[in-house]
């Protein structure tokens, strides 16, 4: 068995409404930047997984990211591999 | 007397005020703990409000995997009544028991204080003692209750009548969309409650159990109970519900 280090980044599906991107985005006049939009908030997960192999290690990734750390009526995940 | 079980996660903070909301309205109510997988022979279920979890990872979805979740669920999959209040109805939607999700509140506020809603089907073991879809007055306190689901599902929510309550004005006329203070929480089409297809799980934002007795400034809520221990009741008696209660 070896481990593992994933991350799986999860944010709001596109067209979705963001209440917290939008508010986000009404911030930045406040910071006098400018010219920037479609601002999305999301969440990371980082975790680390013992497994026999890599492909087996992000097969539980993909099932927690798809049943428990995203919803997938309204976000979308990605899996990343991090360094050990 | 109908015994209806109240669930009872870490972080629930209106059970008590759900178990005596369903006494005043004729139950023998009792908590069932999350970590049991039994419903203690329960004729319908109750989720209520509070912070499940603490509303970590997104409110309702640690509460979804929890023992007593596998239980209730199979309960609703046999026909078995239950009925989600706000955290609650975070969960049973989050389980996939009654179709959409919560977002969180389009004004991003956490929303404490009266809102005006309508039961829109009155034949409904969640409505049938509501009366004539007159507005009810009752509490909200959330700060994700923003009803989500795609257009699609939206309209075959309202073909099929699977829309259970609405965010509507004092005098009855429907909320609009975002920016009305009627609709509090910018729910998509003033959704405030819905059920399933089969019409045995619904789950509401509003907290009836709050508007359960006059003294708390409003009874408009016991109604909707009331109207739960009445079909759980006749639903006691159905031969299907015995070995999963």
């Amino acid at each position: 068995m070896s481990s593992f280090r994933f991350a799986v980044n999860v944010a709001p599906k596109p067209g979705i409404l963001d209440p917290q991107g939008r508010a986000v985005e009404g911030s930045l006049g406040h910071l006098g930047v400018s010219g920037v939009s479609a601002v999305r908030v999301g969440r990371r997960v980082e975790l680390t997984v013992e497994a026999a192999g890599e492909e087996a290690a992000r097969a539980v990734v993909e099932r927690l990211a798809r049943e428990l750390f995203s919803n997938p009526l309204i976000e979308a995940f990605a899996v990343e591999r991090l360094d050990p | 007397m109908t015994r209806i079980g109240v669930v009872v996660f870490p972080g629930s903070n209106c059970d008590l005020d759900t178990l005596r909301g369903l006494e005043l309205a004729g139950a023998e109510a009792v908590p069932l703990w999350h970590e049991q997988g039994s419903l203690e022979g329960s004729a319908a279920v109750v989720l209520p409000g509070g912070f499940a979890y603490g509303d970590y990872l997104r409110a309702g979805v640690i509460a979804r995997f929890s023992p007593v979740m596998r239980a209730v669920s199979a309960f609703a999959a046999e026909g078995g009544l239950v009925l989600g209040i706000c955290n609650g109805f975070q969960v049973i939607a989050e389980a996939g028991l009654v179709p959409g999700a919560l977002l969180r509140n389009r004004g991003l506020r956490f929303l404490g204080r009266d809102v005006w809603i309508s039961a829109e089907q009155l034949d409904t073991p969640f409505t049938s003692l509501v009366g004539d879809g007159r507005p009810l007055r009752m509490p909200i306190a959330h700060g994700e209750g923003c009803y989500f689901a795609d257009d699609a599902t939206l309209d075959q929510l309202e073909r099929d009548g699977q829309v259970l309550f609405r965010y509507v004005h004092a005098d009855g006329t429907p909320a609009g969309a975002e920016g009305d203070p009627a609709n509090p929480n910018g729910s998509l089409r003033a959704i405030a409650g819905v059920r399933n297809a089969r019409g045995n799980v619904a789950g509401l934002m509003p907290h009836p159990e709050r508007a359960s007795d006059r003294l708390l400034g409003s009874d408009d809520g016991l109604p909707i109970l009331r109207s739960l221990v009445d079909a759980a009741a006749r639903a006691e008696r159905e031969p299907a519900l015995a070995a999963v209660r």
